[in-house]
């Protein structure tokens, strides 16, 4: 963008000189940085940190294309091509791990997302505002527990005698372990998701209400339209911006299933619908010391992840006009 | 506010009366499965053990599941090292991230836009776990508590609002403060920390939130227990049926009775600090939240 040019730079002419150090726009630099040279030292740290956490791993991902070994470390190790990929490509883990990856988000997509929605929807009828405000409130607090203990809880009312199969066993149900039958782990991950998550997600939504303009309301009213009309031709539109941005996000994230919590919960006997590929780059990779197979598997989660981003952004782009950059 | 009930037509009261009901069916289930542990906390683990259904109450008070809890060192060292890292996390988690907010945030900097990118584009693309993994091995930082600290320093996403928030501070007052000798730095501290305090709080709620409630970190860095934070702890107590090492003081069958409590009385223990605290930040996560969501 607009550059302020350095006010005393004028006498340097701009001839391109053979010696990088004597080049004018070296020249600038070393100005700026002697001006602004606090603002560099703030920075030294945070660049710094940046370059040795994101960007080294990012070249440590060459590993994927080694056979890594501990001892002769990342540069040392001999190069192996793409055969791990290849073995991740043709391995019998292959289909299972990204088809529930993939349909862990669908079902996240399909039932987490427009939970939040639909409780902001409701919120929004409330004419109380202290019941609003409790609802709020209480709804928001399972979003500060942390995952151990919200898995925990999960744990302890799925067993066989937990609070769950008690109250199917007084409906008539047979108790089942339901951690340990992997037909069920999808079904729990969403729920304890939503059950998480859901008042959390209001507050952009119930941001995006307030900005309704009132007199849309007014004349809708005038129009004979009834609180569900309103809802139809009124509220909905006017949230519809928010909505499409947060889902195309979303889209943006389908790659990234919650590792964490997979971790927590699962165990060998549900691995066939609960290992994601997060998962199992953990358990191949530091449980298993796979280094370089699931690496490999790491890089080929984060390419898709990054293709994902961009795409949607690019999506929102054309779509709203709005994008992340 | 406006409560015309006069106007409303009979399918409007039966909406709200659907609504009403609904809304606290939604809230008593948020809230159910809090209460239950709090009540089976305070239960008296033999009888909690023959109960089965919904608590309705404690059944017969008793706090020793608390006593045991909290004569417990493993939890107490988890508590310990949970405040270790939660304090010198934070301290760190905001200087730099002011540092960073702070000089990106200054119009005049040279190629603010490229090291902005060479901060955003960590956003989308890692190099995965393994790598990082070896990164922190490799600077020998794995079984100190520094591994839960120095690699989450900033969060590019919390960077990026804290920016936004310094670029709407008006540049009149820093261009005055320059004037009468001040330094950046001064400048940072003494003028921009505080007039952005609203984000500066939803920036210590969001880096101590996640600093309190990690524990993937701590388990693939953490060798020495002594070192576990309270989270790791719960994992091993909650998750992994390790009730035994926790019930010191308990003998053989009495472990797995007075497990069943100590679990409850544990999530009681390790949930409560946060849940206090949060009423009173409520009204900056929702700040937070929306600032977040602007910048996406």
């Amino acid at each position: 963008m607009a550059k302020i040019p350095p006010p005393t730079r004028t006498s340097i002419p701009s001839k391109p000189s053979n010696s990088a150090g004597l080049n004018p726009r070296n020249w600038g630099l070393l100005k700026d940085i002697s001006k602004n040279r606090f603002l560099y030292i703030m920075l030294i740290p945070v660049l710094l940190y940046f370059a040795v956490f994101h960007y080294f791993p990012m070249y440590g991902a060459s590993i994927a294309f080694k056979e890594f070994s501990p001892r002769l470390g990342i540069i040392g190790s001999p190069w192996a091509g793409w055969e791990h990929f290849e073995s991740f490509f043709n391995g019998i883990y292959f289909w299972r791990v990204v088809k529930n990856t993939l349909l862990i988000s669908f079902y996240e997509l399909l039932f987490g997302f427009p939970a939040p929605i639909i409780l902001a929807l409701l919120l929004n009828e409330v004419r109380k505002a202290a019941f609003k405000r409790t609802v709020q409130t209480i709804t928001y607090m399972p979003h500060f527990i942390s995952l151990v203990v919200v898995c925990g809880i999960i744990k302890e009312f799925t067993m066989s005698d937990g609070l769950i199969n008690d109250i199917l066993a007084f409906l008539g149900w047979e108790r089942v372990s339901l951690l340990l039958e992997s037909e069920y782990f999808r079904t729990l991950f969403v729920t304890s998701g939503i059950w998480q998550n859901i008042g959390w997600g209001t507050i952009i939504y119930l941001a995006a209400l307030a900005g309704i303009d009132q007199e849309q309301y007014e004349a809708a009213k005038i129009d004979g339209a009834n609180r569900w009309r309103q809802m139809l031709n009124v509220t909905l539109p006017g949230i519809m911006p928010t909505i499409i941005i947060l889902f195309i996000l979303e889209i943006g994230r389908l790659m990234n299933v919650g590792s964490e919590k997979v971790i927590l919960l699962y165990n060998p006997s549900i691995y066939d619908t609960a290992d994601v590929i997060s998962s199992y780059v953990y358990r191949v990779g530091l449980q298993e010391f796979n280094y370089s197979f699931s690496s490999a598997v790491g890089l080929f989660n984060s390419a898709i992840n990054f293709t994902l981003v961009i795409g949607s952004n690019w999506l929102s782009r054309r779509m709203n006009k709005t994008s992340l950059w | 506010m406006e409560w015309r009930a006069g106007n409303r037509s009979v399918g409007e009261k039966l909406f709200d009366v659907f609504n009403y009901i609904l809304l606290t069916v939604i809230t008593l289930c948020t809230l159910y499965p809090l209460i239950y542990v709090l009540f089976a906390s305070l239960s008296n683990p033999t009888r909690y053990m023959q109960h089965s259904g919904i608590l309705w109450k404690p059944l017969d008070i008793t706090f020793n599941a608390y006593r045991l809890v909290f004569d417990n060192p493993m939890i107490i060292q988890g508590y310990l090292n949970t405040f270790l890292i939660v304090s010198g996390g934070l301290a760190i988690n905001i200087i730099l991230t002011a540092f960073g907010a702070y000089a990106l945030s200054r119009k005049g900097l040279r190629y603010r836009k490229q090291l902005m990118l060479f901060i955003v584009f960590t956003m989308f693309f890692s190099g995965g776990l393994i790598p990082l993994y070896f990164t922190v091995k490799g600077l020998e930082l794995t079984n100190t508590l520094w591994s839960l600290i120095i690699p989450q320093a900033i969060s590019a996403f919390n960077l990026i609002i804290m920016r936004t928030a310094f670029e709407a501070v008006p540049d009149s007052l820093e261009e005055s403060a320059k004037i009468d000798g001040a330094n950046e730095f001064v400048i940072l501290f003494r003028i921009m920390i505080p007039l952005c305090m609203p984000v500066i709080a939803v920036m210590l709620l969001y880096y101590g939130v996640s600093h309190w409630n990690s524990w993937f970190q701590a388990m693939i860095y953490l060798q020495d227990r002594s070192l576990y934070p309270l989270q790791l702890v719960l994992r091993e107590l909650l998750l992994l049926n390790d009730a035994s090492s926790m019930a010191s003081g308990a003998s053989g069958g009495e472990v797995a009775v007075i497990g069943e409590t100590l679990k409850h009385a544990t999530i009681i223990v390790a949930t409560v600090p946060i849940l206090l605290v949060y009423p009173f930040l409520q009204k900056y996560f929702v700040k937070g939240a929306l600032i977040g969501a602007i910048k996406g």
